[in-house]
């Protein structure tokens, strides 16, 4: 009697390890990285979005923005690379009070691209950095920007 | 409520599929003040938009303020095809939702 109450109790307790696990995960897919959203350098943004892992320079993501644009309130953006696997393309704009401007996670299948329309306070970078089998690359472009679209 | 559009586009052309979508939405970052009352205008922006094709995500974009008014946002997949359905959804930080289908052209 003992030895099948305690592998009842063994099957309940891996039922329910594997229950929180999963609920863990998709809590972790789902939910909007306010930490980094709210850093203020670009520094912290990708210790909160990545950790540890160093951003390379690289040549092999290309950025078109206009080099002067007139109205900071809506900047085109757009940004294609040739690296493999893209799993995520952010958007830091360093002269903006909150740098971090989006975010892109790639499911499997989509391509090294992405195109948006930013704001940008005042003139400055824009930089992407994009995630590839585990490690970063980054780029920059400087926009002038004629009219600021922040505000204050 | 104001009611908000969300408008999305998809063409294959050569096995790329590219996908575009536009939400109308005022995108407010909550750093600009009101000309009149000088307060801060509170932040009211679209955090997060995900697209699914066939039922899976595929692609999901945080937003911050710093996205302009009106967001737009275009990607590219090879995983898809013509005639296959692509669901785009998007919430904001005030609790606001929207959603709607496309078919790849």
């Amino acid at each position: 009697m003992i030895i099948k109450r305690r592998i009842v109790l063994k099957g309940v307790l891996a039922a329910f390890a594997a229950g929180s696990a999963l609920l863990a995960s998709a809590g972790a897919y789902s939910a909007w990285p306010k930490a980094a959203f709210s850093s203020k350098t670009q520094t912290d943004i990708l210790q909160s979005l990545y950790g540890d892992i160093e951003a390379v320079p690289s040549g092999k993501i290309k950025i078109k923005t206009p080099d002067v644009a007139e109205n900071g309130a809506s900047v085109p953006v757009n940004i294609s690379t040739e690296i493999a696997d893209v799993e995520s393309i952010s958007i830091v704009v360093p002269n903006n009070p909150l740098p971090l401007a989006g975010l892109f996670e790639h499911g499997g299948g989509i391509l090294g691209y992405v195109s948006t329309r930013i704001k940008m306070g005042k003139t400055g970078d824009v930089i992407a950095v994009v995630k590839s089998n585990g490690r970063l690359y980054t780029a920059k472009k400087t926009v002038k920007v004629t009219l600021g679209g922040c505000g204050g | 409520m104001k009611k908000r559009g969300l408008k999305g586009k998809a063409k294959e052309r050569e096995g790329i599929v590219t996908v575009k979508i536009l939400i109308s939405h005022p995108m407010e970052p909550g750093t600009r003040k009101d000309k009149i009352t000088g307060k801060l205008i509170p932040a009211h922006f679209i955090e997060e938009v995900t697209c699914k094709i066939a039922d899976k995500t595929v692609y999901t974009a945080y937003f911050a303020g710093a996205i302009a008014k009106n967001p737009f946002i275009s990607f590219k997949t090879k995983d898809a095809a013509r005639g296959g359905l692509i669901e785009a959804a998007w919430k904001d930080n005030q609790g606001e939702f929207g959603k709607t289908e496309f078919v790849i052209k």
